[in-house]
């Protein structure tokens, strides 16, 4: 319990959701969350671990983020936004 | 006889290259989901004739909407499989790829868009990628036929890939992803200008100024064009049509025959609008006013579809639908349904839940003008000032937004996120914006013409045998007393269940004032879709949500010409 939270603060430094970066922000991606369909959906477009993404555009008043990822951009919600675990680039 | 299905993902260029390989034309667009249903077409190859399937795009083999299932599902007839794939984002594609390789049926791999990867700096390995994959490979560009010829050719070559079947979906990304690292290589670009003012367009502030002034644009160029080919095109070859008409006139003589071809005589002439014959009213109201419109308006959606501008669109007013219960696909409906309300309530398909399906369909019949009407509403009302036409449409904008914040609170249901793929923005081709325009025109004069035959028609029989006066003279008092308008209005109304265009265009012998034209037009586009839309509507929502429908529409028109009534006429006489 204890250390799966010191390991959780050892990385918030860094680590965030997607939907919490800024426009303009550049992010690998680490982990996906969300069901096995929404994740399918979410890898078919490019969206996978590993996978350098950057913040296109987000909208205002919790609206859509826009992710380039190899060169293609894709419109997300920001709930989904949210289930995306990235590591910004310093 | 020989099955081929050509299967892909989403907007890698599937229709194009049907029309290609068959010659059948169906509707292709730079955007996502175009095809909803599969098309099917004949080829003759080596001297034998074969059926081409054309399926929806689809990421996976794992369906996740209505019409992934449809290009999942039609797999099983296949006896060759082609698969079409993105050359410039052959990573995504793959996926598709390989799934389809373990169906263990005969594959060939179309890598479309070759251009445009060449383009961009992406280098693919063709050679490699075949003998990885195990099934022959052709580079294509669909777009200008290059590369279609080897295609066919090399049909015969598709071959079952003997490759070692994938345990789990994991392992397969991670293939895929081995794949493209031995196979593929990319030059480095740097962010230009371009790129700049691209991704402009799908930001928050820069976004709305974009859509603000692609719409004006649109809006500019329907009318350019709608005038310059009623000016140049259709008022000359009406003003040489008088002289046939009124000597039929004079010889047919007064009588019914005289009635229905020629209709009543104006001042002893024959108006095109006001005379009601069908050879006269019939053929001008289609031809003379609404056509020209038509025309214009499919022109510049062309336009904007094929551009690939409607996904950063669709981005861009996420936030406005989706407090109407939609999400940004909304404006897809909205946009189709303004040239017909048809194919804008029959594309609320691509939307993911039945609430948003719902709000659609309402929204788009009961608040969109179709551009017939449209048309007519342009020439009737244009004379009087264009105040009172920008009056009836900020009217209905209004009523748009209002009516689905209302919906989106009363209707039970989830409305999702919005998830796009966005394509890159292409110079629209001017051979397929050619020929899409003319698919819809003539889709228009085939199905839309005869209605408006036969609702003249209808009008002319009903008014002889003195019907309609019948049906109008209890409705005449409510006309007055609610809507302000005298009671012969109440004809026009009725037929406005026929056509709306003609609904309009029967209001011109009344003699309105100009307020009570603009009443009369706005009630017209809420109170009742048009048969063809009503009947589009049933099949689409089923008898429960369809009613739902038609008592949204009754009441907000009610209320609407009520409140304008209010303001444009005022209730003391």
């Amino acid at each position: 319990m204890c250390l799966a939270q010191g390991k959780k603060v050892s990385h918030a430094m860094n680590e965030k959701t997607l939907s919490q970066l800024k426009q303009g922000d550049t992010a690998t991606i680490m982990v996906l969350h969300g069901g096995g369909g929404f994740q399918r959906r979410l890898r078919s477009v490019g969206l996978q671990v590993g996978k350098i993404v950057r913040v296109v555009a987000k909208h205002h008043f919790a609206g859509p983020v826009v992710v380039e990822v190899e060169r293609r951009q894709i419109t997300i919600g920001r709930g989904m936004a949210h289930k995306i675990v990235v590591e910004q680039e310093p | 006889m020989k099955t081929i299905v050509l299967i892909g993902d989403p907007n890698v260029g599937k229709s194009v290259l049907f029309s290609r390989l068959t010659g059948v034309d169906v509707i292709a667009s730079n955007y996502p989901g175009t095809t909803v249903d599969y098309t099917k077409g004949r080829m003759n190859l080596h001297g034998e004739p074969v059926i081409i399937l054309d399926a929806p795009g689809t990421y996976s083999l794992e369906a996740t909407n209505k019409a992934e299932e449809v290009a999942v599902s039609l797999l099983d007839q296949a006896d060759v499989i082609v698969n079409v794939v993105d050359a410039t984002s052959l990573e995504r594609c793959l996926l598709l790829t390989v799934e389809l390789l373990e169906k263990r049926k005969p594959v060939i791999v179309a890598l479309n868009m070759w251009d445009e990867a060449q383009h961009l700096g992406i280098h693919i390995d063709v050679r490699e990628l075949e003998n990885i994959l195990q099934v022959p490979i052709v580079p294509t560009v669909a777009i200008s036929a290059q590369g279609i010829k080897e295609l066919v050719q090399r049909l015969d070559e598709a071959r079952i890939s003997e490759r070692p079947r994938l345990a789990g979906e994991d392992q397969v990304w991670m293939e895929v992803g081995h794949i493209v690292r031995k196979v593929q290589t990319v030059a480095h670009r740097h962010h230009t200008i371009r790129d700049r003012l691209v991704d402009a367009t799908v930001k928050s502030g820069t976004g709305w100024l974009a859509a603000m002034g692609v719409l004006f644009a649109l809006f500019w160029l329907v009318r350019l064009v709608g005038e310059g080919l009623i000016k140049y095109g259709v008022e000359p070859v009406f003003d040489l049509y008088r002289v046939p008409v009124a000597a039929l006139s004079g010889w047919l003589g007064p009588g019914l025959l005289h009635n229905i071809l020629v209709g009543t005589l104006i001042d002893g002439q024959v108006d095109y609008v006001q005379s009601m014959g069908i050879l006269t009213t019939g053929l001008f109201v289609p031809f003379g006013m609404v056509l020209p419109y038509i025309i214009a308006f499919y022109l510049a959606l062309a336009l904007l579809e094929d551009s690939g501008y409607l996904p950063r669109l669709a981005t861009v007013t996420d936030n406005v639908f989706h407090k109407l219960g939609l999400h940004g696909h909304g404006i897809i409906p909205v946009l189709l349904g303004l040239g017909c309300n048809v194919p804008g309530v029959l594309s609320a398909r691509t939307l993911e839940t039945r609430k948003q399906r719902f709000i659609a369909a309402t929204l788009v019949s009961v608040t969109v003008p179709c551009m017939a009407q449209s048309a007519m509403i342009f020439g009737v009302l244009g004379p009087h000032g264009a105040r009172y036409i920008l009056l009836v449409y900020g009217t209905l904008a209004t009523v748009f937004i209002l009516l689905g914040l209302v919906l989106n609170k009363t209707a039970h249901g989830e409305c999702p996120e919005l998830f796009l793929d966005i394509p890159p923005y292409r110079r629209p081709s001017l051979l397929a914006v050619t020929k899409k325009t003319w698919m819809r025109v003539r889709w228009f004069v085939t199905e839309a013409v005869p209605f408006l035959f036969l609702g003249i028609l209808t009008v002319g029989v009903l008014n002889a045998l003195g019907v309609i006066n019948y049906l109008a003279r209890p409705l005449a008092p409510f006309m007055q007393g609610w809507f302000g308008l005298p009671g012969t209005a109440v004809p026009a109304l009725l037929a406005g269940f026929l056509r709306k265009d003609l609904a309009v265009g029967m209001l011109v012998p009344l003699a309105l004032t100009p307020a009570q034209l603009t009443i009369a037009v706005t009630v017209m586009t809420l109170y009742f879709p048009c048969v063809a839309t009503f009947a589009i509507l049933l099949k689409e929502l089923g008898v429960k949500d369809m009613l739902k429908a038609v008592a949204v529409m009754i009441l907000t028109s009610l209320l609407v010409g009520g409140i304008l009534r209010t303001f444009l006429i005022g209730w003391i006489r």
